[in-house]
């Protein structure tokens, strides 16, 4: 794949002016993760409400990958259910990007996803070390 | 074998070192270079990372362990016999290259496992100083944090000026508290700064203090002569000068290491055993317990054979004049952001980490990587450099004696390409 393909202008622009990018006031979920091998980071905060996610922000620093899918993730679980958004796939993420993902660059994809898997398992009370969203 | 140049006055004989050579093309002795990546061919530009080998380092190796390979010091045999000559004179090659007397060379795994040894057999006492600085690799910091935690040491570091040099107002007052060692690196893997190293190795001594110097980006492009610098103890990995990985080098001064416990205790490192207790062998078995690395060793020396064929000298100068090739042209970039002295060349080595307007640098490293262009990217083991530089993360690529002009300018085409991707 080429580099053209990867950083395609939706990426760049979900880099650049990244929604849900900020925190909340008073979170009730919060959980964090940093890719040692990069140093990329990633917190998300969610506000539940009735069982579903009623707001959800991320900050972090990073590469445009992990940057535009975090924030393209939160999106997509916005008013989600917490039990349905604890299911999400891996595959989920990939699809929203819609850009081809190298084998090296799948941590960076997919970290966002890691640290809301964190943060919606450790709410549930399901006490997960999140080892199960590692890419394979 | 012997590194190949392109001749540049006709009256030099072939394979003999060249003094004055323009450039030493030495491509061609890195099969490596040869390999395709993404059908394009390989721009190494990550050699601080680790280097590429000449085939003859390949070779020594393959050599080895067809036709030499036994464990040695241990057998009556004639292969153990060779074997042994050939590690122990890879430790002579080493110690001539730097300047050391043989029985000062202990072979390790690496820089990183040299420091350990330093560390963990210093025994500070509680209040004792260490002092080390913020342009450290990790290895050259966490070990003193361990022990500093585990003895009530303390641990003090050097800051930088603006121009990413060791503040020297402050080594000095850091210095006059005469710490029982400080630590410091030649050549910064980031900045590319070349500290002087004879000056503090003197102000420590002033003080009382025992200097360990971090020489893993020193040894493979400058000369460096431990004798002259006066350090006591000075470090440096193989895989960074075109020798294998596993293989490393701890060099200390004689007395100091007479004095020292040993590190890791076993077989080879001692004189007798019995059971209520063991005599330690003689400098430097003393601290190489257990089967070393012989095939390693045995590379790395061949590696200083080729360093040598080139001639210190002109490695730095070919090295020095890409730096300050890459140096102006990136300037012209729009967006870039270099660190480090950039006024004097004389005192940069090795690498140039920069970034490029807003692009994280491991978006630029899959770019370039798309160019069959490799560098590195990401915090370079250096968090509390990264830190008072104020980025995350940069971008950097570092040269070596097989990099190129042109290699430079595939570089530079790819950053424009960047840019454009980018949209900057
Ligand atoms: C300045 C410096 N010191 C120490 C090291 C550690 O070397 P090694 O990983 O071979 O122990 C490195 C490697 O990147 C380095 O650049």
């Amino acid at each position: 794949m080429s580099a053209e393909a990867m950083y395609e202008e939706i990426i760049l622009d979900y880099y650049r002016h990244p929604q849900n990018f900020g925190t909340l006031e008073k979170p009730d979920i919060k959980a964090k993760d940093v890719n040692i091998s990069c140093g990329d980071e990633v917190e998300i905060q969610i506000a539940v409400k009735e069982g579903k996610i009623a707001q959800i922000m991320f900050h972090g620093k990073g590469c445009a990958i992990s940057q535009a899918a975090t924030s393209m993730l939160t999106e997509h679980v916005q008013g989600v259910s917490l039990e349905k958004a604890a299911k999400i796939a891996k595959q989920e993420v990939l699809d929203l990007l819609s850009i081809p993902i190298s084998p090296m660059r799948l941590k960076c994809a997919l970290l966002g996803f890691k640290v809301l898997k964190v943060g919606l398992y450790s709410y549930l009370g399901e006490k997960r070390d999140g080892d199960e969203c590692e890419d394979e | 074998m012997q590194a190949s140049y392109i001749q540049v006055s006709e009256e030099m004989p072939l394979g003999k070192e060249r003094q004055g050579s323009k450039e030493i093309a030495v491509s061609k002795d890195f099969p490596i270079l040869q390999t395709k990546i993404r059908g394009k061919p390989l721009i190494y530009l990550d050699s601080a990372a680790t280097s590429q080998k000449p085939l003859s380092v390949i070779t020594a190796i393959d050599t080895y362990y067809k036709t030499t390979n036994a464990n040695i010091h241990r057998g009556l045999h004639t292969l153990s016999g060779q074997a042994t000559d050939l590690y122990e004179g890879a430790r002579k090659k080493i110690a001539t290259f730097i300047g050391a007397n043989e029985k000062e060379i202990i072979f390790v795994r690496n820089a990183t496992e040299a420091i350990n040894l330093v560390a963990h057999t210093l025994h500070p006492k509680r209040g004792d100083m260490i002092v080390s600085t913020v342009m450290e690799h990790h290895s050259n910091i966490v070990p003193w944090q361990q022990v500093a935690q585990q003895t009530g040491a303390l641990l003090a570091f050097i800051p930088l000026t603006k121009e990413g040099l060791l503040d020297m107002k402050k080594t000095n007052v850091l210095f006059a508290k005469k710490p029982l060692l400080v630590a410091f690196t030649h050549v910064s893997n980031v900045l590319g700064t070349i500290n002087p190293v004879k000056e503090l190795v003197a102000l420590a001594h002033k003080y009382g203090a025992l200097v360990l110097v971090d020489g893993a980006q020193a040894v493979p492009h400058i000369h460096v002569n431990v004798k002259e610098l006066d350090a006591d103890f000075y470090v440096f990995s193989g895989h960074k000068m075109l020798g294998p990985t596993g293989i490393g080098v701890l060099y200390g001064k004689k007395a100091l290491l007479e004095k020292m416990d040993p590190f890791l205790t076993g077989g080879d490192m001692i004189k007798e055993v019995a059971l209520e207790g063991s005599t330690w062998n003689e400098l430097p078995w003393k601290f190489e317990a257990g089967t070393p690395n012989i095939a390693g060793a045995i590379g790395l020396g061949t590696a200083v054979d080729y360093l040598q064929s080139l001639g210190m000298e002109n490695i730095q100068k070919h090295e020095q004049e890409l730096l300050q090739y890459a140096l102006e042209k990136m300037k012209c970039v729009a967006g870039v952001t270099m660190y480090g002295p950039l006024y004097d060349p004389l005192i940069r080595s090795g690498v140039i980490a920069f970034n490029l307007g807003d692009i994280h640098p491991h978006d630029l490293a899959s770019v370039l990587d798309d160019e069959g262009i490799a560098i590195r990217s990401g915090h370079h083991c250096a968090q509390p450099l990264m830190q008072t530089l104020g980025v995350s993360a940069t971008a950097r690529i570092s040269v070596s004696v097989y990099t190129t002009k042109k290699d430079i300018d595939v570089f530079l085409v790819a950053l424009e390409k960047a840019r454009r991707i980018f949209r900057l």
